[in-house]
């Protein structure tokens, strides 16, 4: 049992202790979508409601699983689940609005791989919250990611009509972007303490 | 190095030694960020999870490799990842009971594995279409090249920021430490140097190639 | 083994193979994980209790084995292992000659940057905890983390006073973390410039810890002593 105050759990998962710059989860659409601010809040916002959604989740698999005493089936079920649940969210966002749909395109389906959504399950069972604090923390953790991402996205558009050299260009600059916004994000720790 | 251009079926030593280089995960795909900077504080947590990760890739490209024939194309990337899976929750309980230390220093990333994308990307572009020899050889190139990627790291990021190797002091004690090295910012530092590094030689190489046709050679 | 249907409209990818290799998949998956599961959960078992084992004979100085006891709801301990294992769990620490040397209790708090989980061991004769170990932290490398290896912090937690006051329900003197250097009284620590942060989350991990299980240990120090006695480990 957990007894973290439920604005620290938020506090830290969102500022302190951020998925992308300080867990290193979720590299991969965090360098691949962050080059335009549009797009970038739009998956932010998709990761944040899978997150909510394979959350809930993943306590309900964790307590069933103790129940049957199945312990080594967490991986496999957990995986299974987030697969599932954004299959369905790709569903809802095709039925509901077609034009956010092109927009997203292929990151859709590429949050699959997001290993910030599997970790979030992870950590949650490893810290043993309940479910009101797995809540707040997937609340956290994907106002974080996408505070990161859209922070991330606003530098690279101004860095478009910047002068960069050639050997630069590309995933280094972007590296070095992100290695300066952690640095930046240190400056939270302690908060909430 | 390679054998540019060859159109008829490479050979077996091809499929291993791309891997290592022409094709490295990390450096040139840019594929399973996550572990590569998360784990590599260290040159004994970057060995463990690239041996680990190895043991994944290749294991699944031989499994996928073999069902091949038998995985029809609508669930087959279902069916990739929960051979995945399964192999990593394997790894997690050997590593547990190897060293609980290692296992406790790789933490949660050991059963991140599952969504590196590398070896989803290679059960897809590679293994559900080739025999399980070339298969497994795939596997062991690019989980090879995946972790001398991550020893690089770990290597640069371990002597910058504690002054070893291995757990080997190399400086003597009054060295300080560029303990930002060890954080997660050195991480992406580090990163944006090697693949700077690796695109100026890429440059370098193709601007002699230019050069040498140019000349007419 | 084809299952197409005739009709003249575009035929549906077939069924049966695409549950047959799910299925065949997951079943073969799932023996392969719970075999491995089979096969190693006594050894991590023992590498589990191996590593207890070493924590705890380092938090108490002169202990050679140990032995575990869980507290149950009535007030006393009885050995682990036994019936009834729900409860949360102490070590206790014998010498050479069977005597109890103290008794290892974990304890966790947030630091800096994530929970600390500590090893303290508390002697109830002398009324001090003789020793602490960082069983699990994520402070920062190289300032933070100065906290599981600094010797002069480490030292602290040699004759750490805890003693009870005269009711024995409350501590006498609350523990507490202090500048470096200027520690006056046996029940403060000493704590270490740069990672006041992480020293202060240590004193409050053993100021919970302390007044919710050293007046416990003191009243109930015979059921350590008598029953179970040390387990051959």
């Amino acid at each position: 049992m957990n007894n973290d105050s439920l604005w620290s759990i938020f506090l830290n998962a969102s500022l302190v202790n951020n998925f992308v710059l300080a867990y290193f989860l979720g590299i991969c659409p965090f360098l691949g979508v962050s080059g335009k601010l549009a797009t970038a809040t739009r998956m932010g916002g998709a990761v944040c409601f899978v997150m909510l959604v394979s959350s809930v989740c993943a306590y309900g698999i964790h307590h069933l699983l103790i129940a049957i005493d199945a312990p080594y089936l967490q991986l496999i079920s957990y995986i299974v689940v987030i697969a599932s649940t954004v299959q369905l969210v790709e569903m809802f966002i095709k039925k509901m609005s077609p034009t956010l749909f092109r927009a997203l395109g292929i990151f859709l389906p590429l949050i699959t791989t997001n290993c910030a959504i599997l970790g979030l399950a992870l950590f949650q069972t490893n810290k043993g919250y309940d479910l009101l604090q797995c809540v707040v923390y997937a609340l956290g953790a994907g106002s974080g990611f996408t505070l990161a991402l859209v922070l991330m996205a606003g530098v690279r558009e101004k860095l478009e009509l910047a002068t960069v050299p050639d050997m630069v260009q590309g995933t280094a600059l972007t590296l070095m972007i992100a290695g300066i916004l952690s640095l930046s994000f240190m400056g939270f720790a302690g908060l909430g303490a | 190095m390679v054998n540019k251009g060859s159109a008829a079926t490479s050979s077996s030593t091809d499929e291993f030694i791309k891997g290592l280089w022409r094709d490295n995960p990390v450096f040139v795909q840019v594929l399973g960020m996550c572990p590569v900077l998360a784990v590599t504080n260290s040159g004994i947590n970057a060995l463990a999870m690239g041996l680990a990760t190895l043991f994944v890739l290749v294991l699944s490209n031989a499994l996928v490799s073999m069902l091949r024939h038998f995985i029809p194309r609508q669930v087959r990337i279902a069916t990739f990842i929960l051979i995945i899976a399964t192999f990593v929750t394997v790894v997690d309980y050997l590593i547990q009971a190897i060293s609980l230390d290692l296992h406790r220093a790789l933490g949660a990333f050991i059963s991140l594995i599952v969504v590196n994308c590398l070896i989803l990307g290679r059960a897809e572009a590679f293994a559900c279409k080739n025999s399980v020899g070339r298969s497994i050889l795939d596997g062991l190139g690019m989980g090879v090249g995946f972790t001398f990627a991550l020893l690089c790291l770990g290597g640069v990021r371990e002597i910058l920021g504690n002054g070893s190797l291995f757990g080997v002091a190399l400086f003597p004690a009054g060295f300080q430490p560029w303990i930002v090295m060890i954080l997660p910012s050195g991480g992406f530092f580090t990163l944006g140097l090697w693949l700077l590094l690796f695109n100026y030689l890429k440059g370098r190489r193709q601007a002699r190639q230019t050069l040498a046709q140019e000349v007419g050679v | 083994m084809q299952t197409a249907s005739h009709s003249s409209a575009p035929p549906r990818p077939a069924s049966w193979p695409m549950y047959r290799a799910l299925v065949g998949v997951g079943v073969a998956c799932g023996l392969l994980i719970v075999s491995v599961y089979v096969l190693t959960l006594p050894v991590i078992a023992r590498n589990e209790a191996e590593a207890l084992q070493r924590a705890v004979l380092q938090v108490l100085p002169g202990a050679v084995a140990k032995a575990s006891f869980v507290f149950a709801a009535d007030g006393t301990f009885h050995p682990a292992g036994g019936a009834g294992t729900g409860g949360e769990m102490v070590h206790a620490g014998y010498d050479a000659a069977g005597q109890l040397v103290g008794v290892a209790v974990e304890g966790q708090g947030m630091g800096y940057q994530d929970v600390i989980r500590i090893l303290y061991g508390y002697a109830p004769q002398q009324q001090v905890i003789v020793g602490m170990q960082v069983l699990a932290s994520k402070e920062t490398p190289g300032l933070g983390d100065k906290i599981e290896k600094d010797a002069a912090f480490l030292a602290n937690f040699q004759s750490l006073d805890v003693r009870l006051a005269a009711d024995g329900e409350n501590l006498q003197h609350t523990i507490e973390a202090v500048k470096q250097g200027t520690k006056t009284a046996p029940w403060q620590i000493d704590g270490i410039t740069g990672a006041t942060i992480s020293s202060k989350a240590i004193a409050s991990i053993l100021r919970q810890g302390s007044a919710q299980w050293v007046p416990r240990l003191h009243a109930r120090q015979a059921d350590l002593v008598s029953a179970g006695g040390p387990d051959g480990e």
